[in-house]
Parts: C-alpha cells; structure tokens; sequence
C-alpha cells in the first residue's frame, strides 16, 4: 500500500505551478466580494462546500450530544425536552442542509462542466442563487434552533406538530421550504446543462456515469421536492392561520400527510444516495484501472431506482393502519426498487475483477462504500417484509438501516469523491497516509457505532427515546464508543485537507491518470475550465488496455 | 448496567412466525453480504497493481450473460422473499371466531385500557394466555404506537382513526410496553407492561380489581349526563333514531347508502353526524367532538352495543 | 453576470460564437441558450405542477370522503366573480400569446402594447379577487372564524382548501405581472434584442401556465357546487 505510483507522473510539459494557478479560477486576488457574487460553477461549488461541512459539524454536534445522552440509561445529561430538540435537529439540518446537497451541490456543480468540456452550467446566476437559498434555509432552522428548537422530528408529523407543539415548528418548516427551492434549482440547472450542453462527440451513453448519477437525481429532485414544498405549506399555514388539513377535529386526516410527506420523503432517499453511486463508480474504475462493467445496466439500474423509487413510499406506513392490500403492493415494489441497487453492487465488484488495483484513500472509501450500502441495502428487505416490518418499524434497527446507507453509505461516497477530486478542485495533493488512516478508522468507527444499532431494534428499543430500560445499555454504551471514534475519523480529513492547502505538494493536471475530461485541463482549472477545446475519444472509461499506466509490470 | 439482552422471548404466535421470517432474512442477507465482503477482498488481493494473476479480456457474450443471470437472480430472490413473508399477511387477516376484545385509549403520555368488563388500568395491560386478544385503539391526541416487542407487533394509533391490533398469546411472562411512534417531550416515558396470564389467573385478577363501573354502566350515565337521552329516548319530543337493536343491523341513510352499525359507525355519528344521516330523520345532531374524551367515547359506544344484545336477549 | 459583460467576455476570449451580445459566454450559440432556457422552465413549470398537484391531491381525497359537505360549501363560492375572473385570464392568455409572436418578428411597437394589455387584465383579476375575498370575509367564510357560517365540518376543509388554491394562484399572478412589468420596461428602454432574446418567450410560457392552473381551479371550487 505504501506504492502510490499514479503521484509520480511526468510533469514536462505541464506549465510551472504558479502560472497555472494564477490563470485559474483561484487566482484572482482575493476579495469576500468577487466570492458572494460568483457565477462560476466551481467558486459556486467551493461555496457549497464550505456551507455543508459547516451544517455537517452543527449536525455532528447534536449526534454526540445523542451518543453522550444515551450512554446511560437515565436521561441524565438532557432533559427529555433538549434531547427531542437535540435529535430534531440533528434530523433536520443533516438531512436537508447536508445530504440532499452534498454530493450534487459541491461536486456536481464542481465536476458536471467539467466533465462536459463546458464552460458552466446553463444558468449559473440561478445556481448562484440557489447557494444563497440554501443558506438563508439554513440560517431560518438555525435561527430556530437558537430560538429555542423544535421538537417534532425531521418528520414533522401531524397532528403533533400542527396542533400540539410549542417550539419553532413554523420557523424550520419555511427554512426546509426555502432550501427546497435551491434544490429544485440545481435540479434544473444540471438537467438542461446535461441536455443541451453536451460536447458533439458525447452521446447519452458515453456519459461518465457520474454524470448520469447527477441527471437521475436531478430528475427526482424536480418530481419530489414540490410535493414537499406543499405539505409544508400546508402544514405552517395549519399553524399559523388555522387553516385545518390535517384536523381530525375538523375531518382532516393526519394520515394524510405522511402520505404526502413520505411521497417526498422516500424519493429523497434516492436523492442522497444516487450521487455517491456516481462517484464510486468513478473512483471504482480508476484506481482497477478497469473499464466500468456493464455500463448500460449501470445507467439503467439509475433510472429504474429513480423512477420505482416514487412508488414505494408506503413501506413507511405498514403500522399506520393502512390497508393489507395497500402494504402488500409497496412491500412488494420496494423489494423490486432494492434489485436495481443489487445490480449496481455486482457491477462494482465486477469492475474490480481483472484489474489493476491500487488503494488510495477513495478507493478505500468506495470500497467501504460498496460494503456498507450492500449491508444497509439489505436491512432495507427487513423493512420491506410487511410482517418483519411490524416488529422493526420504529425501532433502532430502522435508525441503523438508514445510517447504513446515508453514513456508511452517502457520507463514504462524499469522502471518496473529496479526496479524488481533491487535487483537482485545490491543484493540491493531500497526505495519502493519512487519508488511509482516516479511511480505515471510519470505517471501524462507523461499524462500532450502527452495528449495535440492529441488535437493539431487534430487541426492541424504540427511536427516539430519551431514556431506556436497563436491559440495552450494553450495546447503546459499543455505540457511543464507536461514534467517538467515528468523530475522530471525520476531523481527520478536516485537518489535513486544510493542511494540503498550504503545505501539500503540487497536483499535476492528472495525478490518478484517470480519464474522463476534467482530467484534461489544469489543477486547479482555469476560469473557464478549459484553454483548448477537450478532446472526446473512445469511452469516458477507457482505462484498459489503451491507457495502462506506464512503469506497469508486464504479466500476460 | 442491566442484564445483556440478545433475544427477545416470543410471547404470542405471530412472533414465532415473524422469528421465522426474520432468521431466514438474517441468514439470506448475511450470505449475501459474505459474498459482496469476499469478493471485495479475494479481488482486492488477486488483481493488487502488479500481482501475476490474469488479466485476459473476458469475451463479450460473457459480461452480457453474467449481467442477465444476476439480475434474474436477484428479481427471484426478492420476489420469492416477498411472497414468503406476504403468506403470513394473509393468514394473520382471517378473523378469529372469538376473541377478547380490550379498548385501549392512547394519550400524552400513558396508555389507558379497559376491559370489557369495566377493569381499567394505566400502562399496564393484562391479557389472558392462549387466547386470541383484540386492542381497539384510540388516541385523544397525537399519534401514538403500541408497541410489544415480544409480540413482534405494533400498530399506530391515530387520532381520529379506530385502529385494531389482533395477537394470539403464547407464552405466559411480564413484557415490555412502548410508545413507538414519536409523541412529544415525554415520549421515552410512556412506556409500561403486557401481563400473559393462564386463564384462571386472568379471571382472578379480573375479579380482584377494585369495583369500576363497567363499561355500559359508565356509559349508561353518560348517556344521560351528555343529553344524549334528551334525543335518543321512546319518550322525546324530538325525532331522533331509537338506538336500541341498532348496534351490528344494517342502516339505511338518507342518500341511499346502506351502512353496517358498527363501532366506527356509531363513534364517527357521535363526532361527524351529518356525515351519514339515517333516512328519515333531520341532520339536526350537533357534534360531539371534543365534547367527549376517547374514553367516555368506548363508554358510550359499549352501552350502545349491550342496547342490541338485550335485544337479542329478550 | 450582465448579457453585455458576457458578451464582452466572450469577444475577448474569441470564442466561436455569433457576436449577439444576447449571448452568454458559456453558450456555442444562441440556438443552444434559447434550448436551454426554454427546456429549464418548462422543467420548472413541470415542478409548479407537482407543487399544485400535492393541493389537488388534498381536494381530491377530501372530496371523495366527504361529498355533500364539500358541495354544500362549494356552493357559497361566489361563482359570477369566479366566471368573470376565468375570462379575464382567458383574455390575458390571448394577448401574452400575441405577444411571444410579436417578439419573435421583432415588432416592438406591439410587443409592448400586447405586454401592457396582458398586465392590466391581470391586475383586473387581482381586483376583481381582491373584491372577492373582501366578500368572503364578510360572510365569514374563513375556517378560524367564530361565525363560519357551515356546519358540517368538512366544509372548513373546503375552505381552507379554496383559500390555500386562490391564495398560491394569486401569488403566481403577482410574480407574473412583476416579470411582464419589468419586461416591458426593458422593452421600452430597448435594452434586450427581442429576436435574440427569449425572455418574452420565457414570460409567455410562465403566464401560460398561470392560465392553465386557473382553468383546473375554477371547476373544482365555483362550479362543482353548482352541479345539483
């Protein structure tokens, strides 16, 4: 592992490192002002990324606030109240103000021109806008949280939060609201730029797989994100003007809303994990050096998820008392949306089969990827089994399932794309070792803390309980154990990417010989991502044999 | 630190069957994921950069054919998972031929029961073993969820919705009760326990509980401290349908529909009654709602149901 | 990023393109930008329709469980301001589709005349709404309403249901004419190429739309009522 020969490429040729940085998009003198008012897609991205890993900490915070709570059985260190606004929270701004924009938002907007050999998106003043909506959606729930917090559940289920809770409800529904609509407005963005921006040369199916992550999840974005901006409308103005939809003192149903919420609520899933599936593709294929197996199933399994995926929100409401007959039919759709993400896994393994690996820190993280989500995947047949689903629904097993998928999962993708991507967003190279490391203690960490997760919705400990019986301590004290490490593993990478920016080594324009057209133009990228034209030849995946890397012992 | 807890006991028959379905879950995603985890590692190690395994191009009919196989595989594994856990669905809908049923009325943050009998309790429940029980749930304010984890079964309790929630008992022990569906700020506290009781203890205990009222005697006063007898009684001056024999009869209303008299019925006429007004009479019944607490509700509607079984009677 | 800052970018950097300073320097070509602005909001108003289609769902259902006291309060709409009110917009559809096609001949003159017409029957709307809800207001028919004049509880869903449609419309309607309003001010200041430019286009559709959701609206809240 300590070979990392991909660094060392030959840097004739290239231009001198202070040139290429000066003609790039960070060499403009530094003003605050040249940054709010960008239009350029990667400034845009930079922005995004540095608004998500701060939502990403204020999130983190109130998880260790939950593990340190739930260490003992007694609710000790929060009051019941605190705790429920610690876990609302922690719900609210993960869910909507990280994971929905992480991986489109910061490398989508970064990578989706670059991959296109186009100059930006189609409309980059409305992307600048949409970072601006994102924030101010974000200032509204933080703001409600320094109020005092809401306590409903990222849920927001009625009639509880219409009708009987006390804290700023009203306030984080309008901040989600107003991040709905930057979603819906990257979703826009990447569709048309995918559409009509296209290189000649670049039919739909010789598109980087990322790239078609980032359409199918645009396309979800644009279908669910509505909806959900109309339950919430319902919902502030059933509190602020006593308008009565979800009622049932006056015939409204609260059931209905679930219906709607999770008709928005299940598409989101995708919308978190469908990006990671288009950077561990990436990473996948580059670092076996394998072109990736079976692409046109890789493109087809996307659009089916996107597509059943809208289909199954139901499985969320097996015990609401919904009919036999209903459960059954999202029960069965939900196991037929899992056969397309078992597609997706057999293809990843495949690429590797043949290949030429190497184990750079985003090849670990893919690979952690791949297992996790494989494991998070399959709890999901759990859930999916109405009888089994009796049992589960609400319980921790429920809370591991979908950490599985989003941490294990979503969160693993977005550090395997960071680090690849890495050398191309900054011009610098980060301590591999140390990314390894990172990698590695992530992933023991995350195990240590979801693992035990299972266990105790097996047994039966419900969600969001503030104290517990006795008899789970024991696996609640391994998961809290876990999420120190876990902390740690995440403010690794904090450190010594910072630290790269100053200190690391120069990046050349292609230090993984990867191909696909970002790694055609400079690191970092110059203003307008390219000073010639790309070149499109062959397949975006065209590792093998044509591009072997070169000092590559020769066997067969 | 408590006892360590690894497996739940199974104390009523559709644990045992869901146990089943939830180990051969186990053993299907657990080979799966040594598979996904093996090859991961052997392909890990075999094609590391430089080792001297193979790497012949596979042919292409090869990569097409693999595609197909897996994906089949996997559509009839799941699908063959599905209908297996779906079979138990459809045993568990056939209604028993009798069962005890027990009304249990969810609020912030303690459940109430009642049993038929007039027995009430608070965060406990006691049930007979052996023995098919029914829970009619109600809740007076946010949704709740009945959650036995023995039982392996839950049921949301929503308000404005009677909910049902059918178990056979097994095993006889002390369980765990928890609200699983989110509630507000003492949620984590609303939580109690099922006694499964042999039959004979069931009865004694039945017997040992202090004199309450029972249900239709409860709801007899209330029948006439709400007004409700102002209306519904021979003598009223008003017109208003003659409850007794009504309970479980097929009703005719005014748009033609005909309706089963069931408990939903009678709940949704004392809180909604213009919705289906019997044919003849005048939707001049004011509503209910909020008038009455979900318990004084199962209390009137138990006096209405013994009105048609002394009917029946006589 | 201004159209002429752009354009200027892309002389300097001798890009490819036509030198219409309606060009954005990220583009090849204007055939490219008029695609993509046409397909984003036709993509957007795909989204607006999701949005509205969530309401709809709520009538539809609400209707279902609950039909008398839905038509029974239905029937206190006031449906001659609602008819009115449809053929005003009708009207208004026309003259913003009269306009796209002046723009695309380059006819100014009557861009700018057909743009005022579309605005001043939308602000009629907006009136004749406004006169409407002062009326609703003194019939009391608002769900918080101590003297809400229905019994049946259904019908304050009802009513909740028709403020929340006619409320997000009128919304619609405001950002409508705010966007024509600007337009026309451009036009008479000719700051933008009508031929190379789509935003009169982009405005045409947006209105369009508008329209289009009136004519589900008014069926469903004045007419249904009027039915038995």
């Amino acid at each position: 592992m300590s070979d990392i020969p991909y660094r060392d490429v030959d840097v004739e040729g290239e231009k001198p490192g202070w040139r290429i940085m000066e003609e790039s998009y960070l060499g403009e003198r530094f003003s605050i002002w040249s940054w709010l008012t960008t239009t350029d897609h990667k400034r845009i991205g930079i922005l995004y990324l540095i608004s998500t890993t701060l939502f990403f900490f204020i999130g983190g915070a109130a998880a260790t606030l939950i593990r340190l709570e739930l260490f003992t059985p007694a609710g000790d260190l929060l009051t019941d109240d605190g705790y429920n606004k610690v876990f609302t929270l922690h719900g609210v701004v993960m869910v909507w103000f990280f994971l929905v924009p992480v991986i489109p938002s910061v490398l989508g907007n970064f990578l989706v021109p670059l991959m296109l050999g186009a100059k930006d998106l189609a409309f980059p003043r409305l992307n600048l806008m949409s970072w601006y909506l994102n924030i101010i959606g974000g200032a509204f729930a933080v703001w409600a949280m320094l109020a005092g917090g809401v306590d409903t559940g990222w849920t927001f289920y009625t009639p509880y939060s219409t009708a009987f809770a006390n804290s700023h409800v009203s306030l984080t529904a309008i901040g989600v609201f107003i991040s709905g609509f930057s979603t819906i407005a990257t979703g826009v963005n990447m569709i048309v730029t995918v559409h009509t921006m296209r290189p000649p040369g670049m039919g739909w199916f010789r598109m980087p797989l990322f790239v078609w992550s980032i359409y199918a999840t645009s396309l979800i974005m644009l279908l669910s994100t509505p909806v959900l901006a109309m339950v919430l409308t319902l919902l502030i103005t059933e509190r602020l003007l006593g308008l009565g939809i979800f009622d049932p003192n006056r015939g409204g149903d609260p059931i209905l809303f679930q219906h709607l919420f999770w008709f928005y609520s299940h598409p989101a899933v995708y919308i978190m994990i469908l990006p990671g599936m288009g950077v561990v593709t990436e990473v996948i294929t580059c670092f076996s050096r394998r072109r990736v197996f079976g692409y046109a199933a890789m493109v087809y399994a996307l659009l089916a998820i996107a597509v059943i995926g809208f289909f199954v929100w139901g499985h969320h409401m097996f015990t609401s008392g919904q009919s036999m007959y209903a459960s059954l039919t999202f029960s069965f759709l939900s196991f037929i949306v899992a056969v397309p993400s078992a597609i997706k896994v057999f293809n990843w393994i495949a690429t590797m089969f043949r290949g030429q690996i190497t184990f750079e820190a985003s090849m670990l993280y893919a690979m952690g990827f791949v297992g996790l989500f494989t494991m998070g995947g399959l709890t999901g047949l759990f859930l999916a089994s109405v009888p089994v689903d009796l049992h589960l629904h609400d319980t921790y097993f429920v809370v591991a399932h979908f950490h599985y998928i989003m941490v294990g999962g979503m969160v693993s993708a977005f550090f395997a794309g960071l680090h690849f991507w890495w050398p191309k967003i900054t011009g610098r190279l980060y301590p591999e070792i140390a990314a390894q490391i990172a990698a590695l203690l992530m992933f023991f960490g995350f195990n240590l803390t979801f693992f035990p997760q299972y266990i105790l919705g097996n047994i039966g400990m419900p969600r969001r309980y503030h104290a517990y019986p006795d008899a789970f301590q024991v696996w609640h004290v391994l998961s809290s154990a876990g999420a120190v490490i876990l902390a740690a593993a995440y403010l690794m990478p904090l450190f010594y990417l910072v630290w790269s920016l100053i200190w690391g080594k120069r990046a050349p324009s292609n230090p993984w010989r990867a191909s696909g057209l970002e790694w055609q133009t400079d690191s970092p990228p110059p203003k307008h991502n390219f000073l010639t034209n790309p070149k499109i030849e062959g397949s975006v995946y065209d590792y093998h044999p044509a591009q072997e890397p070169r000092r590559e012992v020769s066997d067969d | 630190m408590g006892e360590v807890e690894i497996v739940l006991p199974a104390a009523s028959s559709a644990a045992v069957s869901t146990d089943g379905k939830l180990l051969g879950l186990l053993v299907i995603s657990g080979l799966i994921t040594l598979l996904v985890a093996s090859l991961i590692g052997l392909f890990a190690v075999r094609y590391r950069r430089g080792s001297k395994a193979s790497r012949d191009r596979l042919p292409n009919w090869f990569a097409r054919d693999l595609e197909t196989v897996w994906t089949l595989a996997t559509v009839g594994l799941f699908v063959a998972i599905f209908a297996w856990a779906a079979s138990q669905d459809f045993a568990l809908a056939v209604p028993p031929a009798n069962s005890v049923e027990i009304h249990v009325v969810g609020k912030q943050w303690m459940w109430k029961a009642e049993h038929p009998s007039g027995q009430r309790e608070i965060n406990e429940l006691h049930v007979p073993a052996e023995e098919t029980v029914e829970l009619v749930l109600n809740s007076q304010d946010v949704i709740h969820s009945f959650y036995v984890p023995a039982f392996r079964l839950k049921q949301d309790v929503v308000p404005g919705h009677t909910t049902r929630m059918r178990f056979h008992t097994e095993k006889i022990g002390t369980y765990r009760l928890f609200c699983a569906e989110y509630c507000g700020t003492q949620h984590s506290a609303m939580i109690g326990r099922v006694v499964v009781m042999a039959k004979e203890d069931y009865a004694d205990w039945l017997t040992r509980q202090p004199e309450g009222d029972d249900l239709q005697e409860d709801g007899k006063k209330l029948f006439v401290a709400k007004g409700c007898a102002g209306c519904h009684y021979g003598s009223s001056k008003v017109r208003a349908p003659r409850l007794a024999g009504v309970y479980g009869s097929q009703v005719p209303l005014s748009d033609g529909r005909m309706i089963t008299a069931d408990d939903e019925y009678i709940r949704d006429s004392i809180l909604q009654p213009k919705r289906d007004v019997v044919a003849g009479f005048e939707p001049i019944m004011p509503s209910f709602a909020g008038a009455l607490s979900e318990g004084e509700l199962v209390s009137l509607t138990a006096y209405i149901r013994s009105l048609a079984e002394t009917e029946t009677a006589r | 990023m201004t159209d002429v800052e752009a354009a200027t970018i892309g002389r300097t950097r001798g890009g490819t393109a036509a030198s219409s300073p309606a060009l954005a320097s990220h583009f090849h070509d204007l055939r490219q930008q008029h695609a993509a602005a046409d397909l984003g909001l036709w993509i957007f108003l795909a989204t607006e329709i999701l949005f509205f289609g969530g309401l709809f769902a709520a009538y539809l259902v609400y209707a279902v469980l609950y039909p008398d006291g839905f038509l029974e309060a239905a029937a206190e709409t006031e449906v001659v301001i609602g008819t009115i009110n449809t053929a005003l917009l009708l009207t208004s559809g026309l003259s913003a589709a009269l306009a796209v096609k002046a723009a695309g001949n380059d006819m100014r003159r009557s861009v700018m005349l057909l743009i005022a017409v579309t605005i001043g029957l939308g602000v009629v709307f907006l009136g004749a709404k406004g006169y409407e809800y002062w009326l609703d207001f003194g019939h009391h028919l608002y769900p918080t309403s101590p003297d809400f004049p229905l019994a049946a509880p259904p019908a304050k869903l009802f009513w909740s249901l028709y403020w929340m449609m006619t409320g997000l419309h009128a919304i619609h309607i405001l950002v409508g004419l705010g966007t024509w309003g600007v337009i026309l001010f451009q036009a008479w200041r000719r700051s933008f190429s009508l031929t190379d430019n789509s935003r009169v286009r982009i405005a045409g559709l947006y209105w369009g739309f508008v329209d289009l959701m009136w004519l589900f609206i008014w069926p469903l809240l004045y007419l249904m009522g009027r039915a038995t």
